[in-house]
């Protein structure tokens, strides 16, 4: 084909291939840089778990987590500790989902369009940045002083109930935007009420999105530690909380909420604090638990979204 | 294609003169807007009994925003305004006065979208949620409601054995006879249909037009429709609409073969539009 064409032509295309030649090296070194930086996180992530799982988990026994903590290293366990991530997680939840979920619809369905509105969002969505102590101080203020609940449970709940509002009200209203229009109008077009669209149709619709955003929520509350050392939880605590489930009449039993506690990132920070290596070795034993928990509920969110993705089609 | 002339002359209801039409529905100087846009323009119209009256004319003409008043559809967005009335007969109430509830209005006027948009749930969910909104319960009540409701817009044979597979496994023709269905259910004294086939293949759109055409011994039928044909072959009253106004309202024989308004004409044969 050369031999036809004019000479010109020939060195034009010659100096297009040189162009497209240099363009690529560009793109090789953009792409092993990327590579480069992203090994480099993955790695000392990787490095950082890895640490932990070899102080870890030769400590890992089931009677780690049902010993209380104790002064010899060896038999201290996690259990205090865990039963008191589990029951202020309880409160958290029963206090953030109606709060944050109600607060959602609010926003997205009932409130008109003006600056007070704009201005309730701007706030939500700023609260995601406050610093945890701040929640911390507030909590200690209005919940143990003023409201006198004292360095109990449900202190600890409600404070990471309101640090992990925004994160739940900003979850779910994305979620129900995702509803199309024309779903909401055929809704109203049956004659629905605002209310009946929206327990009949948004929220089934959008609570794959909804319980995604609770999930990454508590995902945050239980890493926890400053606020929680704000509002005066122990660090060391040998009892556990009167069990919330009796044999008799009515079966559940609130005195639960009113008990001292400590929690697991700070039986961790307790740990972590001692001079013996024997207890820091038990810190990183409870940090593996602590990070399965973190990572089984996120992996849960992600198959929540995954399940809804594929069943619910417009 | 077929042409106009046959199509018209194909259709089985002419009206007959001796026919007595008896309103069902009348828009008086009604004028709408979005804003300060004035999309209504002192509409006048005549919706009669158990007859089907088209709606056409160009994009953004106003004749879904006209259909989208008789359900008060317009309630659920900000800056709208209605000046005029809509008639209701036999009760003779203006749907469109503040104190109508529009919830009531919705209730006793149906509508099938543009695109088939039924409810991500199974098929019956969707066929009884209108009388699921009115307080009915009783599951034989439901049953019986759903199997009728479902005859009628011809869907019966194809899910009977599935009720209670999802409605997005249907096909796009199954889904919109199932928003009749829907409809259908509430037993609507009128029934709005919003360019129902323009999401639909032929064949779909064959049998939604057989459909709203035997429909309409039940039910009282306004339809917008971007089709020509289907006008001509679905309706007894056409309404040809522009920039906001009826610029001509007839019976659909006369609109078609010899339409009164120079405007009419050429749109209809496709020399403007």
């Amino acid at each position: 084909m050369s031999a036809l064409a004019p000479t010109g032509h020939d060195r034009q295309i010659s100096e297009l291939r040189a162009l497209i030649a240099s363009g690529k090296r560009k793109q090789v070194i953009f792409a092993a840089a990327g590579v480069l930086c992203t090994a480099f996180a993955v790695l000392v992530l990787i490095a950082a778990f890895l640490d932990l799982l070899i102080d870890g988990l030769p400590r890992l026994s089931w009677s780690f987590l049902t010993n209380f903590p104790s002064r010899r290293a060896s038999e201290a366990g996690i259990l205090s500790a865990w039963i008191g991530s589990a029951m202020v997680m309880l409160v958290t939840i029963f206090a953030a989902v109606p709060i944050g979920v109600g607060a959602a619809v609010y926003l997205e369905e009932y409130a008109k369009k003006n600056w007070i509105t704009d201005l309730i969002e701007i706030n939500v969505t700023n609260l995601a940045g406050v610093p945890s102590i701040v929640f911390g101080l507030l909590a200690l203020g209005l919940f143990v002083h003023q409201f006198g609940f004292g360095e109990a449970v449900l202190t600890a709940g409600l404070t990471l109930a309101l640090l992990i509002l925004p994160i739940v009200i900003v979850s779910s209203r994305e979620a129900l935007r995702t509803v199309p229009s024309h779903i909401r109008e055929a809704a109203y077009a049956m004659g629905a009420t605002r209310w009946q669209m929206i327990s009949d149709h948004l929220l089934p619709y959008s609570r794959g999105g909804i319980l995604t955003g609770i999930i990454l929520g508590m995902a945050e509350a239980i890493g926890q530690t400053a606020p929680l050392i704000t509002i005066g939880a122990l660090t060391f605590i040998a009892f556990l909380p009167p069990t919330p489930v009796t044999g008799e009449f009515p079966f559940l039993n609130f005195a639960w909420i009113w008990s001292e506690f400590t929690v697991l990132p700070i039986q961790m920070y307790n740990w972590v604090s001692r001079p013996d290596r024997a207890f820091q070795l038990n810190a990183a034993a409870a940090g593996v638990i602590l990070l399965g928990m973190t990572l089984v509920m996120n992996g849960l969110a992600i198959y929540l979204r995954y399940q809804v993705r594929k069943k619910i089609k417009w | 294609m077929v042409s106009m002339d046959a199509a018209v002359a194909g259709r089985g209801s002419e009206p007959k003169a001796d026919e007595q039409l008896r309103l069902r529905a009348e828009a008086r100087s009604l004028d709408f807007y979005y804003g300060t846009f004035k999309a209504l323009k002192g509409v006048q119209m005549p919706i009669y009994e158990n007859k089907v009256t088209a709606l056409i004319g160009p994009s953004g003409c106003g004749k879904s925003t006209f259909l989208r008043c008789f359900n008060r559809m317009h309630d659920l967005y900000p800056n709208m305004r209605y000046e005029g009335e809509i008639r209701l007969m036999p009760d003779n109430v203006n749907i469109l006065a503040r104190e109508v509830d529009p919830i009531e209005v919705r209730m006793r006027i149906g509508m099938v979208f543009q695109k088939p948009n039924p409810f991500p749930k199974s098929i019956f969910e969707n066929v009884v949620y209108g009388l699921r909104v009115r307080g009915v319960s009783n599951k034989g009540a439901l049953d019986r409601k759903a199997e009728q409701a479902l005859r009628e817009a011809a869907l019966w044979n194809e899910v009977k054995d599935r009720l209670n597979d999802l409605a997005s496994e249907l096909s796009g023709g199954q889904q919109q006879r199932l928003c009749i269905a829907r409809a259908l259910a509430t037993d609507p004294e009128i029934m709005l249909f919003d360019e129902p086939t323009s999401a639909l293949d032929p064949i779909a759109t064959a049998s939604i037009e057989e459909l709203v055409h035997e429909l309409k011994s039940r039910v009282t039928i306004l339809i917008v429709t971007h089709n020509m044909q289907q006008a001509a072959r679905v309706s007894d009253f056409t309404a040809y609409m522009y920039l906001g106004e009826v610029v001509e309202f007839g019976e659909t024989n006369q609109i078609f073969i010899k339409p009164a308004k120079k405007a009419t004409e050429d749109y209809i044969t496709g020399r403007f539009g």
